[in-house]
């Protein structure tokens, strides 16, 4: 009980804080949209080989993006020491994990959801072609941020700030952004919903193994 | 068998890659005491009292707490602590009630708003407690520190510099608010540079050289006049008391 | 010192070791008839691609190790162990294409074990890098704990992604032997042992290194 009070404590606070400043959400929308634009730019206008990359195109805007993000959210609570303070609670400190990967999740989704109808106007495409996508973005955001929370915390912490946090991320992430950009993929292209069932339980079983995996080890890579 | 202290230290060294901040530190810390830690830039008192708050893993040595281990200490352990430190703990797009609200909801404070508005009149910021915290002062901050830190009626008390940045009618209420947490047997460990209100506050003086405790007396050894000189020389040069 | 006597055990162990390996590789072994010489490379290969990815599983293992015991030495062993495991891994990674140009026309092929094998590179390498952003040797250890865990957990992961995406790798080692001569696969095993005696030899000598650097710092202090 107190675990999930002090999880909700601490995205309510992001939350509200997300609300004043809106810092991390216009950040993430601007350079998305900003990599929507810049890679339309690998095709001819109106080229039917669009299809094939637009989802590629739509899963890099929103990683690029949410690295973005993750290093945003992770320097306001090192400014003015906060995180320490967040570990100087008498809470557990997976609760202050999960809190900061909700609130990320929170804004990451968020953001998606004004990212796919720009698509449509760019592209013409609907990147939601069928519900499922809904389903796969929902599971890879909650991949890419449950790792990207665990090490935005870390890189924040090293010398060089926000450098370490795409060299450690991208490279564990592959899994994740293949099996979001096939899916995807799958469902623009119209073919059988089979083909991305794969991708699906293979995304979704990363974040099942990762979330266990971050449960039972953080308390021990973060008391000091 | 005598009562375990408070906190112990056992031969603790703390090292940040090739420097160790702290030497083979070994201190009592008894309940209701206030120990006054003295010494010059460097001397590893912050560390020190990161150690002893359970903030930082000593490399070696030995931690305890009423005689358990900081290892083994529950969670909830932590909700005896109160920290003020060289940074404000405070998020700057919240106001200064919001951040209090916070805290004391971590610490599963009762009535957080009420707590939070009665600490907020102690550091007189009442007035301005809807305005977000990036609008203050320096010492505006402190005192939301200050108030940050005693949410929820910490048995132990560390302070980094508490003075630093305060008025003289904001120091004059930290003294007291001070004396109020001695009154209620609460136990503090101050850092600071100055003398004069360490050693009015202290019951026992500690100096701090190079990492290792060179001067350590009851209060009432120590000749309060005569303590500034001792004070330069124990820390090596007038230099030092910066 | 027993870490100093085993240095020197296995040193000569090493002296003997790669002859040996040399001549089982280019001598014992028969000549493909298809490859001819550049198929030798493949020994040296494949006991690269498993001394690499043991490597990171000691890594792996002394990283949780470390988490649950707080001893340093295991964090002294990972990171040899990474340290170590980059280098056979960058070996497999840069005879692959040399193998797969005369063979498949191609330097580079996307095929799974040589991309999840540079994967895997990419986040050893970042471990490394890791390490040397922090200074505070604790934070150093159990950050780079929490890297070497997830990093090797999702190996598997990785490999299948990638083998779902694409795959032409000539599978050798399949029960049965896969079509390979036996005085080849004698061959490849020999290198096999030949590089798990420079493995180890190479850890004893990190290995030191890293205890030698950790005295120093405390003398120092």
């Amino acid at each position: 009980m107190n675990y999930l009070m002090a999880v909700f404590s601490i995205v309510k606070k992001d939350v509200l804080m997300e609300w004043r400043s809106k810092e991390a959400v216009n950040s993430m929308l601007v350079f998305a949209l900003l990599v929507t634009v810049v890679f339309s730019f690998i095709f001819e206008p109106g080229s039917e080989t669009k299809n094939e990359v637009v989802g590629g195109i739509f899963w890099i805007a929103v990683i690029f993006s949410g690295l973005l993000g993750l290093g945003k959210s992770m320097v306001s609570e090192v400014q003015g020491g906060n995180l320490e303070a967040l570990l100087l609670s008498p809470v557990d400190r997976s609760a202050v994990f999960f809190g900061k990967f909700l609130s990320n999740l929170l804004f990451m989704l968020f953001m998606e959801a004004v990212l796919v109808p720009l698509f449509t106007v760019f592209y013409d495409v609907n990147i939601v072609a069928r519900p499922k996508v809904i389903l796969v973005i929902f599971l890879a955001t909650y991949g890419f941020c449950l790792l990207g929370t665990l090490f935005s915390l870390i890189s924040v912490r090293t010398k060089t700030r926000e450098i370490m946090l795409p060299l450690m991320l991208l490279p564990v992430m592959v899994p994740v952004i293949l099996g979001a950009i096939l899916s995807t993929n799958v469902f623009i292209g119209g073919f059988p919903a089979e083909n991305a069932g794969n991708w699906i339980t293979l995304i979704a079983s990363f974040d099942v193994v990762f979330t266990a995996v971050i449960f039972a080890i953080f308390g021990l890579i973060i008391e000091e | 068998m005598e009562k375990a202290p408070l906190v112990a230290l056992r031969g603790v060294v703390k090292r940040y890659g090739h420097v160790a901040a702290v030497k083979d530190l070994s201190l009592d810390i008894p309940e209701g005491s206030f120990t006054a830690i003295f010494g010059p830039n460097g001397a590893g008192k912050s560390t020190l009292l990161k150690i002893l708050s359970n903030q930082t893993r000593p490399t070696s040595g030995e931690i305890l707490y009423s005689g358990v281990p900081a290892a083994k200490l529950e969670d909830s352990f932590r909700s005896k602590f109160g920290v003020i430190s060289h940074q404000p703990f405070v998020y700057d797009n919240l106001s200064a009630k919001e951040n209090l609200e916070f805290y004391a909801s971590l610490y599963g404070v009762k009535n957080a708003g009420a707590r939070a508005c009665e600490l907020l009149k102690k550091v007189d910021l009442y007035t301005r407690r809807d305005d977000p915290v990036r609008t203050f002062s320096r010492g505006m901050l402190q005192r939301v520190s200050i108030a940050r830190a005693l949410l929820h009626d910490p048995a132990i008390i560390f302070l980094d510099e508490p003075y630093t940045g305060l008025d003289s009618v904001a120091s004059a209420s930290l003294t007291n608010i001070l004396r109020e947490q001695l009154e209620g047997r609460k136990t503090i460990l101050m850092v600071t540079h100055d003398l004069k209100t360490g050693l009015e506050l202290a019951s026992r003086v500690v100096i701090m050289k190079k990492g290792r405790i060179i001067y350590f007396r009851e209060r009432g050894e120590v000749d309060a006049s005569a303590f500034e000189s001792v004070y330069l020389e124990q820390a090596g040069g007038p230099e030092a008391a910066g | 010192m027993t870490l100093r006597k085993a240095e020197k055990v296995f040193d000569v162990l090493a002296l003997i070791a790669v002859p040996a390996g040399l001549w089982f590789a280019f001598m014992y072994a028969p000549m493909e008839v298809r490859m001819g010489a550049v198929q030798k490379i493949f020994y040296f290969h494949v006991a690269s691609a498993w001394i690499g990815f043991f490597a990171f599983f000691v890594t792996f293992l002394m990283s949780i190790m470390l988490l649950f015991t707080k001893n340093y030495l295991y964090d002294d062993i990972a990171e040899a162990s990474a340290g170590v495991g980059v280098i056979f891994c960058t070996i497999v990674i840069v005879t692959g294409p040399l193998w797969a140009r005369p063979t498949w026309g191609v330097y580079w092929t996307w095929d799974p074990r040589l991309t999840s094998t540079l994967i895997l590179w990419f986040v050893y390498i970042s471990y490394i890098m890791l390490r040397k952003f922090i200074d505070d040797p604790d934070r150093r250890a159990k950050f780079s704990a929490a890297l070497g865990i997830v990093g090797f957990i999702d190996v598997p992961i990785v490999f299948l992604s990638i083998r779902w995406w694409r795959t032409i790798h000539p599978n050798v080692v399949q029960p049965g032997g896969g079509g390979l001569h036996p005085g080849m696969r004698t061959a490849m095993f020999v290198c096999l042992g030949v590089f798990t005696v420079l493995y180890i030899c190479m850890m004893i000598k990190k290995l030191r290194l890293i205890r030698l650097e950790r005295r120093v710092r405390s003398l120092e202090g």
